[in-house]
């Protein structure tokens, strides 16, 4: 009787189906694996640490390099956590929350492009990557024409915009949500029916709603197994309780069920934005509290008033009063949340990310474990990871 | 909501509460770090609170105890949140691990581990997470130096 051996092998770090640098260790028997180690943190850049190191808002540019496919959301977790700790959140003018809510909504669209297009193609779908990202690419111009950059936007402020939207840009994003149920219906279309991607996602990766709240799944990944809960309807932030739209749950809690589930998310992202194009009037950008907020830039060039004002708030930034708070937002992922503690400076004390990827990440190994190793990539793919969030 | 439970966990455990915060309208709950485990099952098994969204560590250098660990809880029934706190000396840098509660404390504290030198008893896995397995010292505490150690601190760049 020959005994039963089992294999070890290494997964990533370099791999492209890690989505990054994530590291598995897997233990096979035959073709299916026995046990599965995550191994993260080489991509650790010491966020929380940098933040405790500079102001307020020198810290912003830091948290779009959390989830580089979704910047503008942790933008937003970032600014609302320190509104809250200031006390100003009611104080934001009702463009800069529209606007907001336009853009993070766009970038829900955004990042799921990517996880769709990188999904499909781990688990063998080319063309439908060529078409996530053609669409990828229009929200990447709308990005470059209202930041400047086509990853790292830095585009809100504590308080309110860093600047309105370019002439036009209406007419971009209304044309950008005309067109792209009918780009949904095109990736479902080569999707959706395929009798190939059934075999690999339906009753592949299940985890129950009891199992995924005690690992701590969040966003689309634990709404699939059936968990009717999402941030922007049950503790609403940045005017979302103003908008009408459906929470999309699924009942499988399987890879196709998550799939679907983040498909029609994208559709809801299109009627929100829409309900925003109509909302949108206009109106002040910023907040009317001198004391954290940065002037114009007119001012700051053409007075001398304006210049000091610049440079006060540069160089001392603001303080907010002792305290600590907590701000969770429903981003692409999952829960995105900030702990923040103020010591009364004008550097945050302790700046906490709770970064969805890292803890939907935890549900990998359970999910895995069984399976044949051929699925670990659409596993990896379905949980929707990014390592920039993971490693901070 | 939260005040009827934290009065309740105050009648629970008159001795392992030590004091309530209210900031910007959250409720901060301080409690002794020996009854931290039998606080998160009450919490998680009585009062509905079966979400542990996140788990962190403060470094109050300079304060006695110094440490903080902050555990931030979600009721997915009723949609609210609350905060719970343990302070952790630095002569005794443990307290026991919550993840028999909620399995997603595991990495939570593996970090918190990994970050401040902070010992969760009973742990199944206590290792390092982010930083390589052998590394020295922990980088977010306050006297940890932000460009690393053995290093000239940054003094700006020269041109």
């Amino acid at each position: 009787m020959a005994t039963k051996k089992t294999m070890t092998i290494n997964m990533g770090p370099q791999h492209p189906s890690t989505h990054g640098v994530l590291q598995l260790v897997l233990e096979l028997d035959g073709e299916t694996v026995v046990k599965a180690v995550p191994h993260v943190g080489f991509l650790h850049r010491g966020v929380e640490k940098l933040a405790e190191n500079r102001s307020y808002h020198r810290a912003l540019p830091l948290t779009d390099r959390l989830d580089y496919l979704a910047p503008m959301s942790n933008n937003l977790g970032y600014v609302l956590a320190v509104e809250k700790l200031l006390g100003i959140t009611d104080e934001i003018p009702q463009r800069a929350k529209v606007v907001r809510v336009m853009m993070t909504e766009i970038t829900r669209i955004k990042s799921h492009l990517v996880w769709l297009a990188t999904h499909a193609l781990d688990i063998g779908a080319m063309t439908v990557f060529l078409y996530c990202f053609r669409e990828r690419e229009l929200i990447m111009d709308m990005y470059e024409k209202i930041s400047g950059a086509r990853m790292t936007s830095n585009y809100f402020r504590v308080g309110g915009l860093s600047e309105d939207l370019p002439a036009g840009f209406e007419q971009d994003v209304k044309a950008f949500i005309d067109a792209m149920p009918g780009h949904l219906e095109t990736y479902e279309g080569l999707l959706t029916g395929n009798k190939i991607w059934q075999k690999r996602t339906r009753n592949i990766g299940y985890i129950s709603a009891e199992d995924a709240i005690d690992i701590g799944l969040t966003g689309p990944a634990l709404r699939a197994s059936g968990v009717d809960w999402d941030l922007r309807r049950d503790n609403p932030y940045s005017g979302y309780e103003e908008y009408d739209f459906k929470v999309i749950t699924r009942e499988g809690g399987d890879t196709f069920d998550r799939y679907t589930a983040r498909l029609d998310e994208m559709r809801e992202s299109c009627k929100i934005i829409q309900q925003c194009l109509d909302k949108l009037e206009d109106g002040p950008i910023l907040a009317d509290t001198p004391a954290v907020c940065l002037p114009p830039k007119k001012d700051v060039l053409n007075s001398i008033e304006g210049l000091i004002h610049h440079f006060k708030i540069v160089t001392d930034g603001f303080k907010p009063e002792p305290g600590e708070i907590y701000q969770g937002i429903e981003a692409p992922k999952g829960e995105l949340g900030f702990y923040m503690v103020s010591d009364g400076s004008a550097n945050p004390y302790r700046m906490k990310i709770r970064p969805p990827s890292f803890v939907n990440l935890q549900a990998l190994p359970q999910m895995i474990e069984g399976t044949m190793i051929a699925d670990v990539v659409a596993l990896i793919g379905t949980l929707d990871i990014v390592l920039g969030e993971i490693d901070r | 909501m939260s005040q009827a439970v934290v009065a309740k966990l105050k009648q629970e455990f008159p001795a392992a509460v030590v004091g309530i915060v209210e900031h910007r309208g959250e409720i901060t709950v301080t409690v002794n770090k020996d009854d931290i485990v039998a606080v998160c099952t009450y919490l998680k098994d009585s009062a509905g609170y079966n979400f542990l969204c996140d788990l962190c560590g403060v470094d109050y250098l300079g304060t006695e105890p110094r440490f903080m660990v902050v555990y931030n809880l979600y009721n997915i029934e009723s949609k609210e949140r609350l905060r719970v706190k343990a302070a952790v000396s630095e002569d005794d840098c443990c307290i026991d691990t919550v993840s028999g509660v909620w399995s997603t404390a595991n990495w939570p504290e593996r970090e918190c581990w990994d970050m401040f030198g902070i010992v969760f008893n009973d742990h199944p896995d206590l290792r390092r997470i982010l930083m390589p397995a052998d590394w020295e010292g922990y980088p977010l505490r306050k006297d940890y130096p932000l460009q690393g150690p053995d290093r000239e601190p940054y003094q700006g760049r020269l041109s």
